[in-house]
């Protein structure tokens, strides 16, 4: 196809932004919500377009764009296969919600806010596109910034402690991949992905390298113990920042697992796999107890992030077809779960100014609507089957299981805490005496909040009970990385021999 | 028409709840209509696989497909499912129309009628299933449900924790039934009933690692598999949520936690029946924990004051027969016992739901009695309940029950022969303990003193009618049913759903030992009437001079609070450690907040450093300059 669609699909978010720029300062700002909002259903539109056209029998990068950008040094190229479509898609479905979600809880300086979010989703395409070491790492990393802005501007009252801790940690470990990315320029003389592939990197380097990448990865991820920016950045940023920091920032890392750690170092992989794991138990079992302990609704769900993370890395490295598949519909589903409970947290936020758990209770009395949503995305947050979050870890246990028992059996146990916390906190907001004077006056969602909801419940449950089109899309990806992987390693055992 | 059964609670569940604003009646009579169209279908579907052998599995799409995990949403009529059907649609319609008027002065009603609809969809799907993971689906479904129900009146905190307790003591026999799930997909490659069952023999000798302990592959399934049961089923020690439970209201108590969502755990071990059989470890540990279940919960329910929680603790009992039943082989029996057990036991709840509702809300026994007279309709029922639970001969207890015990005792092993010991000293503690209940509500003297007796009333009938039919149930379906289901041609129905290696021959059983438990059934009437009515001081100071065992029942074995010390306590004490000591304390103490303190500490000496005066420079260079000629000497 001759069409740049890949580049159209990264630039329109950013190129909306540039008319929000332009436009006229108004009262309540409607052109420039109008503008973003038209803006980013373009975007999403274009990728559902992207989805339809792809070839779901190739495992090949399709719709690949290739120019020269610094001769015979960095391509700016882009690719999609069934793994990234699924992210591009989720990403570009994220982005009207947590516009809409804006216009309720932005209260100053919307328009600035809302350039900030399109330029981060520009970055975040950029992100599940490129299939240049270099191109990747950019907006890797200029993903941050935006992020930063988004925390350190429109936060709470402790923001820029957050937004410090934020950089802090995930600059730490991208610069030692920068470094690695230098290496791997310096091995094998180009930093196109594919051509890496091909090439392979030699087994005594992948192990210094694969580490490098680890580090940058862990703390996106976040696993356990470079977890803790994490529920700081989340109390402290506003609803839509909190949205697309849950359901999509932290699904780079485990795409970045994906497309660069398992395929470039598949020795390493198999040598760290045992790390992986023991850091996945500790971030299931570890963050589901202190969930259990928190007495902020955004900690709470901060850590149960955490916790649901640890799955997908776990089913990642587990490098079998249902523990991939799994970790791959996980991120999906917990970006759908995630997005809808920072959003649940904002709607009372927005009415009553208050995070703590204990300033609520008895919501269901006068805000029916509101509850009925708030207990359904709980629901699928402790993995009921019927909704996304259950097939997801399962499939996950299931191929952990055919590696490892023991982790799987720990694992296991985290199911049971999950539903522990998640109850609980129901309880405690939803159900009960209303103690709290002030939630009497309340009113229930209004047209705007259900609709954002409705829609991703919708999802939930839809996905839940009929998986197949995310499973399609993905089978031949995953096999393909399957086997490349297996392949190395018996090629790397019989050169040993 | 198999879909229509299975979809038409869902179906109900939608409207009703959707439509509860339209009329007034509206949510209440579309969910009881579906669910009675439901119920008189799947009568005729049963009726159909007795005479005809219609039976057929229905895939309706595929689920997951995920390399060799594959699961249909599948609707699988066989005999055993046929039989679940009739159990579960027609116990749940009778409690549909039990609850138009029982809970008519409630706000919530159509949320109550969704609920119980919804209940009865996820029960259908699990009962229905093909394979593990449908099962799995309706597991957690049913677990929900209960969930949703037992925390229905939300402004009760005990409510809520009894809500929240029913669902994570589920979710830990969940834990076993996922891993047993996830043995079997590993071995066998399946997670398809069929395909796994028939892979069975081909691991029969194989033996796995697990933990150190050698262990026969097959055992350790059953074994996880089990789990899963004794949590849904409330067996010992995960039973704690049963009782609890009884916080919801009382047409929750009959249709959930007595007549069908409690019975899944016995339709999963008859279900994976051929799986059980080639592990004896594993059918034994059924009849122990089954056996253990028995005798305790209904020594507890001896003393107990609740009304509901005397049938909790029986159903509880109950299903401890259940599974020592399929303990020692007899699968068809303890499905036999299941359904004859579905119609007394919700008879029992829902004539106590009509006693409660005539005390006004009142459900301490000692708070009751001498009003047989004010309610003539639900003494009888009662009656009929109450004869039909401790097995009075010729009702439908009488002969499930006894099956029971003759078929442990017919095993012919050391466990069997203890099986049987036990299901005759627990069959005469529920006669004692359910004539207790029956007596101290309708006989004696009146004991409120809030509430007057002219105020009590008889229900309405719309409540009697449901109890009715329950009624007729509990005295004929044993009877009826006795010859197909566990007579001596009972193969011929249960075909291959129910799988035995070597069948238990029905015969020579000594006469004394077929009259022992009649006998003593009987003999414990008189006996209950005249400690608990006539003659109430002995057993006062039996109590007194016995108060550390009377406590030590009143307190249910003090496992609740076992628990809390052993369990909950600690748990909520390591997540407070891990948050305060580990994320604060040693991570961000270290990591974040030590460095930028570390850096902040560090450019505040090296700031020192840049003085500002020629001199201090001077001197630096001055001893870079010696160090450095220095080294270039000593070289």
């Amino acid at each position: 196809m001759n069409f740049p669609i890949l580049s159209t699909l990264i630039f329109l978010p950013i190129i909306s932004s540039l008319f929000i720029f332009l436009s006229k300062d108004q009262k309540n700002n409607f052109s420039s919500i109008y503008i973003s909002l038209f803006g980013s259903i373009a975007t999403l539109l274009l990728s559902l377009f992207l989805w339809y056209s792809m070839d779901l029998s190739s495992s090949e990068f399709q719709f690949i764009e290739e120019k020269s950008w610094i001769n015979n040094f960095i391509k700016f190229k882009l690719g999609v296969d069934g793994i990234s479509i699924l992210f591009i898609v989720l990403t570009t479905f994220i982005t009207p919600i947590c516009i809409i979600s804006c216009i309720n809880s932005v209260k100053d300086r919307i328009k600035e806010f809302l350039i900030a979010i399109l330029v981060l989703e520009t970055f975040i395409i950029g992100v599940f596109c490129s299939l240049d070491l270099v191109i990747f790492y950019l907006f890797f990393e200029a993903g941050l910034i935006p992020m930063f802005l988004i925390i350190g501007v429109w936060g709470g009252p402790k923001r820029v402690y957050s937004a410090f801790k934020f950089f802090l940690f995930t600059l730490l470990g991208s610069v030692l991949m920068l470094v690695a990315i230098i290496v791997i320029y310096w091995l094998t003389g180009t930093t196109d992905i594919t051509s890496i592939y091909e090439i392979k990197i030699p087994k005594d380097y992948q192990n210094l390298l694969w580490l490098a990448f680890f580090s940058s990865f862990a703390v996106k991820t976040p696993m356990w113990p470079v977890h803790t920016w994490l529920p700081d950045a989340h109390v402290e940023a506003p609803t839509a920042g909190s949205v697309i920091l849950a359901a999509i920032l932290l699904k780079m890392a485990g795409y970045g697992f994906l497309r660069f750690s398992i395929p470039m170092f598949p020795f390493a992989s198999e040598f760290f796999t045992p790390l992986v794991f023991t850091l996945s138990i500790i971030a299931i079992i570890y963050t589901s107890l202190v969930a259990l302990m928190q007495d902020d609704m955004k900690k709470l769900i901060a850590y149960s992030s955490v916790a649901h993370m640890g799955y997908v890395t776990l089913g990642i490295f587990t490098l079998t077809k249902q523990g991939i598949e799994g970790s791959i519909y996980q991120m999906i589903s917990h970006g759908l779960i995630s997005a809808a409970l920072f959003l649940c947290v904002g709607v009372v936020y927005d009415r009553l100014h208050s995070r703590l758990i204990s300033k609520y209770g008895g919501l269901v009395t006068y805000l029916p609507k509101y509850s009925f949503l708030f207990l359904v995305f709980a629901l699928a947050a402790l993995g009921l089957p019927g909704t996304t979050g259950f097939l997801g870890e399962f499939l996950i246990l299931t191929g952990a299981f055919q590696k490892n028992y023991l982790f799987a059996i720990l694992a296991t146990v985290g199911v049971v805490l999950g539903a522990a916390y998640m109850l609980w906190l129901t309880k405690r907001v939803i159900f009960g005496k209303v103690i709290n004077e002030d939630i009497k006056s309340l009113k229930d969602t209004n047209r705007l909040e259900i609709f954002m909801l409705t829609s991703l419940a919708f999802f939930v449950v839809f996905f839940g009970f009929y998986p197949t089109p995310l499973i399609e899309t993905l089978n031949v990806s995953v096999d393909n990385l399957i086997n490349n992987y297996e392949q190395s390693i018996i090629n790397i055992s019989i050169a040993n021999k | 028409m198999e879909y229509a059964i299975i979809f038409l609670p869902l179906l109900g569940a939608i409207v009703g709840y959707l439509g509860r604003s339209t009329t007034r009646y509206f949510s209440e009579i579309i969910t009881s209509f579906f669910i009675s169209v439901s119920a008189v279908l799947s009568v005729f579907v049963f009726y159909k696989g007795i005479n005809n052998d219609i039976y057929g599995n229905y895939k309706i799409f595929e689920w997951i497909s995920s390399g060799a995990f594959k699961a249909n949403w599948s609707i699988n009529i066989d005999p055993l499912s046929s039989i679940m059907l009739v159990v579960v649609t027609l116990i749940s319609a009778l409690v549909h129309i039990y609850s138009i008027g029982y809970m008519s002065h409630d706000p919530h009603k159509p949320r109550f009628m969704s609920y119980l609809s919804l209940f009865t969809f996820s029960m259908l799907a699990l009962v229905v299933s093909d394979n593990f993971l449908q099962l799995f689906f309706g597991w957690e479904g049913v677990g929900l449900c209960s969930y949703l129900l037992i925390g229905f009146w939300y402004k009760r905190e005990t409510a809520n924790n009894a809500a929240i307790k029913a669902f994570i003591v589920n979710r830990v026999g969940d834990f076993g039934l996922a891993i047993g799930i996830f043995i079997i997909f590993y071995y066998f490659g399946t997670i398809n009933f069929d395909e796994v069952f028939q892979l069975t023999p081909q691991f029969i000798d194989k033996k796995i690692s697990f933990f150190g302990f050698e262990s026969s592959l097959i055992t350790l399934i059953c074994i996880f598999l089990f789990i899963g049961a004794m949590g849904k089923s409330a067996q010992f020690l995960l039973h704690t949520w049963l009782p609890d439970a009884m916080e919801g209201p009382t047409p929750v108590s009959a249709l959930i936690h007595a007549a069908t969502m409690v019975t899944a755990g016995v339709f999963l071990v008859v279900r994976c029946s051929p799986l059980f059989e080639f592990s004896q470890t594993a059918l034994n540990l059924v009849t122990i924990v089954g056996m253990i279940t028995a005798i305790f919960a209904a020594s507890v329910a001896l003393v107990q004051n609740d009304i509901k929680k005397i049938v909790a603790y029986s159903t509880c009992s109950q299903l401890g027969y259940m599974f020592f039943a399929a303990g020692v082989g007899a699968y068809h029996v303890a499905m036999f016992h299941l359904f004859t057990h579905a119609f007394f036991k919700a008879l029992l709840f829902l004539g106590s739901g009509s006693v409660i509702h005539a005390f006004k809300d009142e459900q301490d026994i000692r708070n009751m009695g001498g009003v047989r007279k004010k309610l003539p309709f639900t003494y009888v029922f009662m009656l009929i309940g109450t004869l039909a639970l401790t097995g009075f001969p010729f009702l439908s207890g009488f002969y499930s029950k006894d099956a029971i015990i003759e078929f442990a005792y017919l095993s012919n092993s050391l466990l069997g022969n203890y099986a049987a010991i036990i299901g005759i000293s627990t069959a005469f503690l529920t006669s004692i303990y359910s004539w207790r209940l029956f007596f101290k509500t309708f006989h004696g003297d009146y004991n409120n003193k809030t509430l007057s007796i002219k105020e009590t009333h008889e229900s309405p009938l719309v409540m009697l009618l449901p109890l009715f039919f329950l009624a007729i149930g509990a005295i004929f379906c044993g009877f009826l049913f006795k010859e197909i289901l566990i007579g001596h041609h009972s193969n011929d129905f249960w075909k291959t759903s129910v799988f035995f290696l070597e069948e238990i021959k029905h015969d020579d059983i000594p006469i004394w030992f077929l009259l022992l438990t009649p006998c003593l059934v009987v003999l414990a009437i008189p006996l209950s009437y005249y400690y608990f009515i006539s003659n109430t001081k002995i057993l006062d100071s039996f109590k007194n001079t016995n108060l550390p065992l009377y406590n030590f029942l009143l307190n249910k074995w003090y496992i609740d609070e076992l628990y809390d010390v052993i369990i909950v306590a600690p748990l909520k004490k390591i997540g407070s450690f891990f948050w305060k000591k580990g994320d604060l304390g040693t991570i961000d103490r270290f990591g974040p907040d030590g460095i930028s303190k570390l850096v902040k500490f560090v450019s505040n000496k090296a700031g020192k450093f840049q003085t500002g005066f020629i001199y201090d420079y001077a001197f630096v260079m001055l001893i870079g300059l010696s160090i450095l000629l220095t080294y270039l000497i000593i070289n």
